[in-house]
Protein backbone atom coordinates (compact mmCIF):
# COMPACT_ATOMS: atom_id res chain seq x y z
CA UNK A 1 0.00 0.00 0.00
CA UNK A 2 2.59 2.37 0.88
CA UNK A 3 4.56 1.35 -2.06
CA UNK A 4 1.52 1.99 -4.08
CA UNK A 5 0.92 5.40 -2.62
CA UNK A 6 4.79 6.53 -3.22
CA UNK A 7 4.58 5.28 -7.08
CA UNK A 8 1.16 7.46 -7.62
CA UNK A 9 3.05 10.45 -6.08
CA UNK A 10 6.14 9.67 -7.76
CA UNK A 11 4.50 9.45 -11.22
CA UNK A 12 1.35 11.68 -10.40
CA UNK A 13 3.43 14.68 -9.32
CA UNK A 14 5.64 15.47 -12.40
CA UNK A 15 2.75 14.82 -14.59
CA UNK A 16 0.11 17.25 -12.73
CA UNK A 17 3.28 19.42 -12.16
CA UNK A 18 4.22 19.69 -16.24
CA UNK A 19 0.56 19.66 -16.99
CA UNK A 20 0.05 22.70 -15.18
CA UNK A 21 3.08 24.46 -16.56
CA UNK A 22 2.26 23.66 -19.75
CA UNK A 23 -1.09 25.14 -19.67
CA UNK A 24 0.29 28.06 -18.47
CA UNK A 25 2.55 28.42 -21.02
CA UNK A 26 0.05 27.86 -23.82
CA UNK A 27 0.01 30.31 -26.78
CA UNK A 28 -2.45 33.02 -26.81
CA UNK A 29 -3.62 36.30 -27.22
CA UNK A 30 -5.78 38.51 -24.14
CA UNK A 31 -7.58 41.62 -25.78
CA UNK A 32 -9.23 43.66 -23.05
CA UNK A 33 -12.05 46.43 -23.75
CA UNK A 34 -13.01 49.94 -22.54
CA UNK A 35 -16.05 48.11 -20.94
CA UNK A 36 -14.20 45.55 -19.01
CA UNK A 37 -14.43 42.84 -21.06
CA UNK A 38 -12.40 39.94 -22.16
CA UNK A 39 -11.58 38.34 -25.54
CA UNK A 40 -9.25 34.82 -25.41
CA UNK A 41 -7.96 34.20 -28.71
CA UNK A 42 -5.94 30.25 -28.17
CA UNK A 43 -3.57 29.31 -30.59
CA UNK A 44 -5.08 27.61 -33.49
CA UNK A 45 -8.14 29.92 -33.91
CA UNK A 46 -7.44 31.83 -37.59
CA UNK A 47 -7.36 35.45 -35.69
CA UNK A 48 -5.21 34.02 -33.13
CA UNK A 49 -2.78 32.93 -35.59
CA UNK A 50 -2.73 36.23 -37.54
CA UNK A 51 -1.94 38.13 -34.09
CA UNK A 52 0.54 35.69 -32.90
CA UNK A 53 2.85 35.56 -36.08
CA UNK A 54 2.72 39.25 -35.55
CA UNK A 55 3.60 39.27 -31.94
CA UNK A 56 6.50 36.21 -32.54
CA UNK A 57 8.58 38.91 -34.80
CA UNK A 58 8.92 41.07 -31.69
CA UNK A 59 10.69 38.93 -29.41
CA UNK B 1 10.60 63.97 -15.92
CA UNK B 2 10.65 63.21 -19.74
CA UNK B 3 9.84 59.89 -21.63
CA UNK B 4 12.83 58.27 -21.31
CA UNK B 5 12.93 59.15 -17.72
CA UNK B 6 9.15 57.27 -17.52
CA UNK B 7 10.57 54.16 -19.36
CA UNK B 8 13.40 54.04 -17.12
CA UNK B 9 11.34 54.03 -14.02
CA UNK B 10 8.92 51.91 -15.64
CA UNK B 11 12.18 49.25 -15.98
CA UNK B 12 12.83 50.19 -12.56
CA UNK B 13 9.79 49.14 -11.40
CA UNK B 14 9.13 46.27 -13.52
CA UNK B 15 11.09 43.80 -13.25
CA UNK B 16 9.16 41.54 -16.19
CA UNK B 17 9.66 43.91 -18.58
CA UNK B 18 12.72 43.28 -21.10
CA UNK B 19 12.11 46.38 -23.57
CA UNK B 20 9.44 48.41 -23.94
CA UNK B 21 8.49 52.01 -26.71
CA UNK B 22 6.31 54.34 -26.30
CA UNK B 23 4.30 55.30 -29.66
CA UNK B 24 1.92 58.17 -30.83
CA UNK B 25 -0.72 57.63 -32.83
CA UNK B 26 0.90 57.73 -35.97
CA UNK B 27 3.51 54.93 -35.04
CA UNK B 28 6.23 57.20 -34.39
CA UNK B 29 8.73 56.37 -31.69
CA UNK B 30 8.62 58.54 -28.60
CA UNK B 31 11.15 56.77 -26.52
CA UNK B 32 12.62 53.80 -26.03
CA UNK B 33 14.46 51.47 -23.56
CA UNK B 34 16.01 50.22 -26.28
CA UNK B 35 19.89 51.01 -27.68
CA UNK B 36 19.06 50.50 -31.29
CA UNK B 37 16.76 52.47 -33.02
CA UNK B 38 15.78 49.97 -35.48
CA UNK B 39 15.00 47.33 -32.81
CA UNK B 40 12.91 50.02 -31.40
CA UNK B 41 11.10 50.90 -34.60
CA UNK B 42 10.50 47.03 -34.99
CA UNK B 43 8.68 47.09 -31.70
CA UNK B 44 6.59 50.19 -32.83
CA UNK B 45 5.45 48.27 -36.24
CA UNK B 46 4.38 45.42 -33.98
CA UNK B 47 2.39 47.25 -31.88
CA UNK B 48 0.98 49.18 -35.13
CA UNK B 49 0.43 46.13 -36.58
CA UNK B 50 -1.24 44.43 -33.65
CA UNK B 51 -3.56 47.25 -32.70
CA UNK B 52 -4.73 47.70 -36.58
CA UNK B 53 -5.45 43.76 -36.86
CA UNK B 54 -7.65 43.54 -34.01
CA UNK B 55 -9.53 47.47 -34.67
CA UNK B 56 -10.27 45.76 -38.19
CA UNK B 57 -11.10 41.73 -37.68
CA UNK B 58 -12.24 41.87 -34.24
CA UNK B 59 -14.08 44.92 -33.23
CA UNK B 60 -17.31 44.53 -31.70
CA UNK B 61 -19.79 47.65 -32.27
CA UNK B 62 -18.87 50.45 -29.73
CA UNK B 63 -16.38 48.56 -27.61
CA UNK B 64 -12.82 49.78 -27.46
CA UNK B 65 -9.44 47.65 -27.41
CA UNK B 66 -7.80 48.83 -24.41
CA UNK B 67 -4.62 46.13 -24.05
CA UNK B 68 -3.38 43.19 -25.42
CA UNK B 69 -1.28 40.89 -24.39
CA UNK B 70 0.41 37.90 -26.71
CA UNK B 71 1.63 35.18 -25.01
CA UNK B 72 4.19 32.80 -26.50
CA UNK B 73 6.60 30.73 -26.05
CA UNK B 74 9.77 32.83 -26.13
CA UNK B 75 7.82 35.62 -24.35
CA UNK B 76 5.04 37.79 -23.96
CA UNK B 77 4.30 40.91 -25.83
CA UNK B 78 1.78 43.77 -24.09
CA UNK B 79 0.40 46.71 -25.55
CA UNK B 80 -1.17 49.02 -23.97
CA UNK B 81 -3.33 52.18 -25.80
CA UNK B 82 -3.44 55.66 -23.72
CA UNK B 83 -4.63 58.46 -25.27
CA UNK B 84 -2.43 59.82 -28.16
CA UNK B 85 0.11 57.26 -27.01
CA UNK B 86 0.53 53.60 -26.70
CA UNK B 87 3.06 51.79 -25.35
CA UNK B 88 4.59 48.51 -26.13
CA UNK B 89 6.36 45.83 -24.15
CA UNK B 90 8.03 42.54 -24.38
CA UNK B 91 9.00 40.58 -21.59
CA UNK B 92 10.31 36.95 -20.46
CA UNK B 93 7.99 33.87 -20.39
CA UNK B 94 5.04 33.16 -17.89
CA UNK B 95 4.73 37.18 -16.49
CA UNK B 96 2.77 38.61 -14.20
CA UNK B 97 0.06 40.00 -16.77
CA UNK B 98 -1.53 42.02 -14.11
CA UNK B 99 1.34 43.46 -12.71
CA UNK B 100 2.71 44.49 -16.13
CA UNK B 101 -0.29 46.21 -17.28
CA UNK B 102 -0.14 48.68 -14.63
CA UNK B 103 2.99 49.20 -14.82
CA UNK B 104 2.27 50.35 -18.10
CA UNK B 105 -0.44 51.70 -17.72
CA UNK B 106 1.52 54.13 -14.81
CA UNK B 107 3.66 54.79 -17.38
CA UNK B 108 1.20 56.10 -19.61
CA UNK B 109 -0.49 58.21 -17.14
CA UNK B 110 2.38 59.76 -16.24
CA UNK B 111 3.42 60.32 -20.00
CA UNK B 112 -0.06 61.97 -20.30
CA UNK B 113 0.72 64.36 -17.57
CA UNK B 114 3.74 65.53 -18.97
CA UNK B 115 1.94 66.13 -21.65
CA UNK B 116 -0.42 68.13 -20.56
CA UNK B 117 1.99 70.10 -18.29
CA UNK B 118 3.74 70.87 -21.29
CA UNK B 119 0.86 72.40 -23.31
CA UNK B 120 -0.55 73.70 -20.00
CA UNK B 121 0.13 78.50 -20.67
CA UNK B 122 3.05 79.36 -18.27
CA UNK B 123 0.94 81.18 -15.23
CA UNK B 124 2.49 84.78 -14.81
CA UNK B 125 4.34 85.03 -11.48
CA UNK B 126 2.05 86.85 -8.59
CA UNK B 127 3.82 89.05 -6.49
CA UNK B 128 4.08 88.73 -2.71
CA UNK B 129 2.51 90.76 -0.28
CA UNK B 130 5.93 91.73 0.88
CA UNK B 131 7.69 92.70 -2.52
CA UNK B 132 4.47 94.85 -2.98
CA UNK B 133 4.96 96.58 0.16
CA UNK B 134 8.49 97.24 -0.53
CA UNK B 135 7.37 98.23 -4.16
CA UNK B 136 5.07 101.17 -2.48
CA UNK B 137 7.44 102.34 0.14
Amino acid sequence: MRRLLALILFVGGPILYLSRRRDERRERVHLYYDDGSMVTLERGAPEAEQLLAVARSAL
Amino acid sequence: MDAASALADLTEISSQVEAAVVIDDTGAVVASTLDDAERSAQLARVALDLLGAVDKRFEPGGRALTQLEAALWGGSVFVARGEGQSIVATTSPGPTSGLVFYDLKTCLRSLAELKSEETKPARPKRRSAKTQADADA
